[in-house]
């Protein structure tokens, strides 16, 4: 398996949605690498014919009576907002430049 | 009469209910064991006196109605930071969620509130749960009571610390790798990862939703067993809440607490002890298992040949669902939002990415990268789909040793207690401490710490693990009380006796 790349680090932060500075990627980036270097010995451990676990037990979908319960009200789910106008939820523009 | 914060739950129960102390009385006595000695260990995050003491007074006022709630009603509780408690604040002790106040209440919360449980705070973390040492809090390290240089285990290294210290008789924790086990171990207290579903994880702040497990941190065993059969059970707000009546768990520990194994078998995994575990705690865990064949028990050694695997599978399955989570964390809706410098009118995900890289610390980052990396196309089948498949083999191992026994056991963590600051910066070193917790999770399997005594070369606690199958928690309590039992006479009393007094201690 590869070895991952500062390059690759900072793409991988850029889809995570973290700005990651330089000093950070080249602290990141090889213990990155030690880590996964240290997983790779799991590739070929299961056959082809080994079905995969997504979760412990097996689960089916779960459904309840079709009523209305008690939720939050509006001022509940807004009160930890960073920033509130018109009882919504106020964040900065979503659209870019060339947008 | 002991003071009220060295004795068990259990005691201070009964002590309510025969009207010899008040629930007022005890919690203040915690408070001031909080005052005394939390400025050296750390163990809380935020304490609420007023709240736990108007609690306390409301418990008293149904005892003296002759109505309690519950058999612990008025038997003070803390509760681990990534549970949601409403009117306190829960940070999972990241700097992101900093003063968030959750207009909700996880259910193991409204369960300890409806049993009139004062609750006396939030404990520390790793940040997120992401940590074997609790090092990993962006509010500074818990430290272990055994030794103030030395870790308290992760991620609840809070959560144990603050049982091992008497500053609460009970503590919520919650175990994703060995977040209750491994603290436990190393803290001399006992910590019970119940099955997966068996104890909701409605309001816990998840970071692997598929192992994440709630379950008690307390100095006994049958103190595990009452807080346990009081959060667990079925909870329509979860939907991975297993929809059947917990076995009878209280009863479970004192049945073992009178000391007859006879006719259980007993089934030590080859592959979790011998090289890599530290001397002094293999050899308690030799003499823990020679007490339970003296209780009757018979041993066999049982094999799990994929559990090699258990680590690396985690350490691919925890950061692929840590990433997806961890996604929520967006400046939006709540917690923090940061405005990136020098930059006029930013966009909203420029303000997520700064806000992100300030919020989170350094563990978390590596752990969401690496989960982003291991689910990115091309790298899918090799990292999480294998990992996965392995999660079947090592399930199928635990089937297959459970045909030969009906419990299974090893050292709970590989060492005692380590340096605060010796792992730090080293991840790899960090994730082994959980190689003997991990298989659990991923099977769902309940699993119990307990001390196993005090390790030659530094004089500091060892655990012992006990496994059931799923569904079998009865088994731990039976088991673990037994062997508990055996120890205390063997020691003359609990190992926490041994631990040196804290400044300000009342002991």
């Amino acid at each position: 398996m590869p070895e991952i790349t500062r390059d690759e680090v900072a793409h991988l932060a850029d889809l995570a949605r973290i700005d990651l500075d330089d000093a950070e990627l080249d602290h990141l980036a090889p213990q990155l690498s030690v880590i996964l270097e240290s997983v790779a010995s799991i590739s070929g451990a299961a056959g082809d014919d080994v079905p995969p676990t997504s979760h412990p037990l097996p689960l089916t979908n779960v459904f309840r009576e079709d009523v209305v319960t008690p939720s939050l009200t509006p001022e509940q789910a807004l009160a930890m907002a960073p920033a509130v106008e018109q009882q919504r939820f106020a964040v900065p523009r979503i659209l870019g430049d060339e947008q | 009469m002991s003071a009220p914060e060295t004795r068990t739950a259990a005691q201070l129960a009964d002590a309510l209910a025969a009207g010899e102390t008040t629930s007022v009385a005890l919690t203040q006595a915690h408070l001031d064991r909080i005052a005394a000695v939390d400025g050296d260990v750390h163990a809380f995050l935020h304490v609420d006196a007023e709240a736990a003491l108007a609690q306390a007074a409301e418990s008293d006022a149904r005892r003296s109605a002759g109505a309690p709630a519950s058999r612990l009603d008025g038997v003070p509780v803390a509760v681990k930071d990534v549970l949601t408690t409403v009117g306190m604040p829960t940070t999972c002790g990241s700097k992101i969620l900093e003063g968030w106040l959750p207009p909700y209440d996880a259910t193991v919360v409204t369960r300890l509130k409806q049993a009139g449980l004062p609750i006396l705070g939030k404990t520390n973390m790793d940040e997120f749960a992401m940590g074997s040492s609790t090092e990993h809090s962006a509010y500074g390290p818990t430290r272990n009571p055994w030794d103030l240089d030395r870790i308290p285990g992760g991620s609840g290294g809070g959560s144990a610390a603050a049982v091992a210290a008497f500053e609460a008789p009970l503590a919520l924790g919650t175990d994703t790798g060995g977040s209750i086990r491994q603290p436990g171990a190393v803290t001399g207290t006992v910590g019970v990862k119940p099955t997966y579903g068996g104890v909701s994880r409605y309001g816990l702040v998840a970071m692997a939703n598929s192992l994440d497990q709630v379950g008690p941190v307390t100095r006994t065993v049958l103190d595990s067993a009452l807080l346990h059969e009081l959060i667990g059970g079925h909870d329509p707000r979860d939907s991975t809440s297993v929809d059947q009546p917990l076995p009878a768990l209280v009863a479970a520990a004192e049945q073992g607490a009178l000391g007859d194994l006879t006719g259980l078998r007993v089934g030590v995994i080859k592959e979790l002890q011998g090289e890599g575990y530290q001397a002094g705690v293999q050899a308690r865990f030799t003499e823990a298992v020679e007490l339970l064949v003296k209780a009757g028990a018979e041993v066999v050694e049982v094999s799990c040949p994929s559990f090699v695997h258990a680590l690396a599978t985690y350490y691919l399955v925890m950061p692929c669902e840590a990433s997806s989570n961890l996604a929520k964390f967006d400046a939006m809706r709540y917690g923090m939002r940061v405005l990136p410098d020098g930059v006029d009118n930013p966009s909203a995900e420029e303000v997520m990415r700064a806000t992100r890289d300030a919020g989170f610390g350094d563990e978390v980052k590596r752990r969401i990268i690496l989960g982003t990396y291991a689910l990115s196309s091309g790298y899918y089948d090799a990292y999480y789909g294998q990992a996965q498949k392995v999660r079947t083999l090592i399930s199928r191992d635990f089937a297959a040793a459970f045909e030969q026994a009906d419990v299974l056991v090893s050292p709970t963590a590989p060492t005692t207690a380590f340096k605060l600051g010796e792992k730090l910066d080293d991840p790899l070193a960090m994730y082994l401490n959980d190689l003997a917790t991990i298989p659990a999770n991923l099977a769902g399997v309940p699993g119990i710490s307990l001390p196993s005594g005090l390790a030659d070369e530094d004089g500091l606690p060892a655990g012992f693990q006990v496994l059931a199958p799923a569904l079998a928690d009865d088994r731990l309590y039976r088991v673990g009380a037994a062997l508990e039992a055996a120890l205390h006479e063997q020691w003359g009393g609990p190992l926490l006796a041994k631990a040196p007094t804290l400044e300000g201690g009342t002991r």
